[in-house]
């Protein structure tokens, strides 16, 4: 049988869906009577969802002028050599 | 002259080879339209590296530099994207090390002791946690939980779970081992569920079970 423990270890591949089959069987089987790895894999399904939506910052204008300003310079620079 | 050219459609179409091919011969539009797809993202990562903000404008220039400087040294193999990442994860590990030194504490400091698995708290969530908070706080639940990660955690939970990269690209970003990465991620997502299941977690159903 398997344990809560063994359960947590596997919790990330489990979540990723990389596991093989007999092994993800097994898995399954623990928490359809482990009401406590249900929740757990339920609340970090959750969390990387809630991450997975996060939009990337935009990058601020004064940035993103000084960033193009040192490329420029930079390739400005290369192509004299 | 204008910061942003505007980009030829040709250039916001083309694919990554072609526009790191064009770079290579000193084709700086083609080089612009690559920083235009992975600033964002690269600034985005740098925050939560470094955790400064002064300090991620700095890394995320940097990265774009440097990448332009080394393009000879990109191989075709790699995507584009995992490469400048793993510039920048460098650059923003340097950051932080130079801010921590100050202050005496190590990078890769641990919290926990061998466990691996650390659980303490477990409550079902509500159905909708977001629609308790407004956009900004639960913006800023979602980002001081991220915070509370120490830095080996978190630079890979940014790169496997926000960034989407598989867990081969994130250990050759970080120069980590695959097992190290999975286990860093499942510590980390563990942490992360943990602190979010304390805004989160249904009113009246506290805790039911210790681990
Ligand atoms: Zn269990």
């Amino acid at each position: 049988m398997l344990t809560c423990k063994d359960f947590l270890h596997e919790l990330s591949d489990y979540l990723d869906q990389s596991l093989d089959a007999d092994i993800r069987t097994k898995l399954e089987s623990h928490i359809s009577e482990c009401p406590n790895c249900w929740v757990i894999a339920d609340t970090t399904r959750k969390t990387i969802q809630i991450y997975k939506g996060m939009d990337p910052y935009p990058v601020p204008a004064d940035v993103q002028s000084r960033l193009m300003q040192a490329l420029e310079r930079k390739i400005a620079a290369k192509q004299k050599e | 002259m204008k910061n942003r050219p505007m980009t030829a459609p040709s250039l916001a179409e083309a694919d990554e080879a072609t526009l790191v091919a064009q770079s290579r011969e000193g084709d700086g539009r083609a080089f612009g339209e690559l920083v235009r797809r992975y600033e964002s993202k690269i600034f985005r990562l740098a925050q939560h590296v470094t955790q400064n903000r002064e300090d991620a404008e700095d890394v995320l220039q940097e990265t774009f530099l440097k990448a332009y400087e080394h393009l000879d040294q990109f191989q075709g193999a790699a995507k584009f994207y995992t490469w400048i990442v793993r510039i920048a994860v460098n650059q923003a590990l340097m950051k932080l090390r130079r801010r921590r030194t100050d202050r005496s504490v190590s990078l890769d400091e641990a919290i926990d002791t061998g466990e691996d698995t650390i659980v303490r708290e477990v409550a079902a969530w509500d159905e909708n946690p977001e629609q308790r908070f407004s956009r900004a706080e639960f913006g800023q639940i979602l980002d001081e939980a991220i915070q509370g990660l120490e830095p080996p955690y978190r630079s890979v939970f940014v790169l496997r779970d926000i960034d989407e990269l598989s867990t081969e690209e994130t250990a050759d970003a970080l120069d980590l081992s695959i097992p190290a990465v999975k286990s860093r991620l499942l510590r980390a997502r563990l942490q992360l569920r943990e602190k979010l299941t304390r805004h989160f977690k249904r009113k009246g159903d506290d805790a039911f079970a210790y681990l």
